[in-house]
């Protein structure tokens, strides 16, 4: 067990007029290794639920265990968190500075104390996990596209060789093939590395393929933490917080309720293709309906 | 960390002070310095921060929010302290080096550092109960006569409005980026000054890029929208006063009357001003 949320609760604007509790009562642990999507609504607490997994964020009460330690020990060293929880903010794009791509993917390794060339070792390392061509390495990253940016982005994290990698909507603002090269880019890393990966999301499309376990946050409360298959059944609950279930779902409930006797706990295309398959080879059905 | 700046920041809630004309708040906060720097004995000051106590009641902003923003000038409010006290003449109390302390350094010091907090609690009511929109429709309004001058009013108050909107926009992209580096191991808080010249490197550049990029953003939209100046410009809510303003002027009227007669023409001298 790696990553424990004991009972957390985060409130922004403590005392004025208008607090807010982000996060309410939050108990959660993620295991070594898992491939966890991370659902909810605008202003659900997604985003303030992961900088509190690294420390960025305090919580107004409740702890956050990382390996058994509780990370908001005065003596914890929460530079070294970071380096093993890395998280790619939303629209990550923004935090490059250095003049080439190269140089920005080494500001996080050289953060951690490492000599320029194991920076540079690993940066390189980083840069050819996200698949992105030789020729941009010696570039500025502002003359690259957006999914080329939000991936030198993600190296620039990968380069500190973390643990768990947290991503807070990776795919946002990008067009469709963009969204693909991301997501692929995630699981890819998850075949590759085994990481802990932490995908946060309100597409549940986005999440359905990939994921072990999916967490749907609801105005600040926990309301699922289950796999996918399991959540998902949960259609109108899910659809009552706006956010519904992968278009894939949602065509076989039609097609249920269509007369077509087919599983509704679907979640990929594959399967469903393969489901319809099934009852297509049913011919006298088919008869049946026509 | 950097949202405890509250120094032009709205307070959202409803009162009376809220609802009020902006230029009824803006001549007040404008007597109200006035009669800071006019008052000068210790009555008037009292008479100030009842005025000023009142206001805040009424205001429904929170006392221990406005005290946040005192923080950010408490460098500003000690420098002017300590100047007022060692480099004043007069009666020396004290007398170290070149150093010395007079009697009228104290009391001059004092007095000083009473208006500052005053003045900039007494602002800070007016922003934290008027939204920034508002306070340059007032702003706009009131320095309309300068036209005359060929001084362009709508130009420069579109400006300040459009520099004040940007504040807490930049305000969070700082408090953004500032994540996203230090989630990449960057330290803005210790090492010493070179070091962290070196490491605002990496907030600095992206904020200024996105700046330059909002605002040639908002530009575009200006364009889209065929903005052209203030040249027959109406607005969709027009400044109009109504009987609260009208009130509020007469209490203000009479806080300067009462200050001025009180604090300046009779001469209530204490023990320690005389």
């Amino acid at each position: 067990m790696s990553m424990i949320l004991d009972h957390i609760t985060y409130e922004y604007g403590t005392g004025e007029a208008l607090a807010v509790k982000a996060l309410d009562d939050v108990s959660l642990s993620i295991e070594d290794g898992q491939f966890i999507g991370l659902v909810g609504h605008t202003g659900s607490g997604k985003s303030t639920l992961v900088q509190l997994l690294n420390g960025l964020l305090k919580p107004s009460a409740g702890t956050v265990f990382y390996n058994g330690k509780d990370i908001n020990d005065h003596e914890y060293d929460r530079k070294a968190l970071r380096g093993r929880v890395g998280l790619v903010f939303q629209y990550p794009e923004h935090q490059l500075f250095e003049t080439t791509v190269f140089k920005d993917v080494c500001f996080g390794p050289k953060n951690l104390g490492l000599d320029q060339k194991d920076a540079e070792l690993r940066a390189y390392e980083a840069l050819k996990m996200t698949g992105l061509e030789d020729e941009y390495f010696y570039q500025s990253p502002f003359d690259l596209s957006g999914g080329q940016k939000r991936r030198v982005a993600i190296a620039g994290v990968l380069a500190m060789r973390p643990d768990v990698l947290v991503l807070d909507e990776p795919t946002a603002g990008l067009d469709p093939r963009g969204r693909d090269e991301i997501l692929n880019l995630v699981s890819k890393l998850r075949r590759e590395t085994g990481m802990t990966i932490i995908l946060v999301s309100h597409s549940m499309d986005d999440v359905a393929e990939y994921v072990d376990k999916v967490i749907v946050l609801n105005k600040g409360k926990l309301i699922y933490y289950d796999i996918p298959e399991v959540v998902f059944s949960h259609a109108e609950e899910l659809e009552s917080m706006g956010l519904g279930v992968p278009q894939v779902t949602n065509i076989m409930k039609a097609m249920q309720k269509a007369g077509y006797p087919v599983r509704t706990n679907i979640i990929t295309i594959e399967e469903a293709c393969t489901e319809i398959m099934r009852i297509a080879g049913n011919k006298s059905h088919a008869d049946h309906i026509s | 960390m950097i949202r405890d700046i509250t120094l032009g920041q709205y307070y959202q809630t409803d009162s009376v002070i809220h609802r009020l004309d902006p230029r009824v708040k803006i001549a007040a906060t404008f007597w109200f310095i006035v009669v800071l720097f006019i008052v000068n004995n210790v009555a008037g000051y009292l008479i100030a921060a009842v005025y000023l106590a009142g206001i805040i009641k009424i205001s429904k902003v929170p006392f221990r929010f406005m005290m946040k923003g005192m923080k950010s000038i408490f460098v500003l409010l000690l420098i002017t302290f300590v100047f007022n006290i060692f480099l004043t003449p007069g009666k020396v109390l004290l007398a170290w080096g070149v150093f010395h302390i007079t009697m009228e350094g104290i009391i001059l010091a004092i007095k000083m550092a009473v208006r500052l907090v005053f003045l900039i609690i007494g602002s800070s009511v007016m922003t934290l109960t008027t939204t920034p929109n508002n306070l340059t429709d007032g702003l706009e309004k009131l320095f309309q006569p300068l036209k005359l001058f060929r001084v362009p009013v709508h130009e420069v108050a579109m400006m300040m409005s459009i520099a004040l909107r940007f504040i807490p926009i930049l305000l969070e992209e700082t408090d953004k980026i500032m994540k996203a580096q230090m989630a990449r191991g960057a330290d803005f808080e210790s090492g010493n000054i070179i070091k962290r010249a070196v490491s605002l490197g990496a907030l600095l550049e992206p904020l200024f890029i996105s700046a330059f990029q909002r605002a040639n953003d908002l530009a575009m939209a200006m364009e889209a929208r065929c903005y052209r100046g203030g040249e027959g410009r109406t607005k969709m809510k027009p400044l109009i006063y109504k009987k609260a303003d009208y009130k509020a002027y007469a209490v203000m009227t009479g806080y300067i009357l009462i200050s001025i007669v009180i604090g300046r023409i009779l001469k209530i001298n204490l023990p320690i001003g005389s």
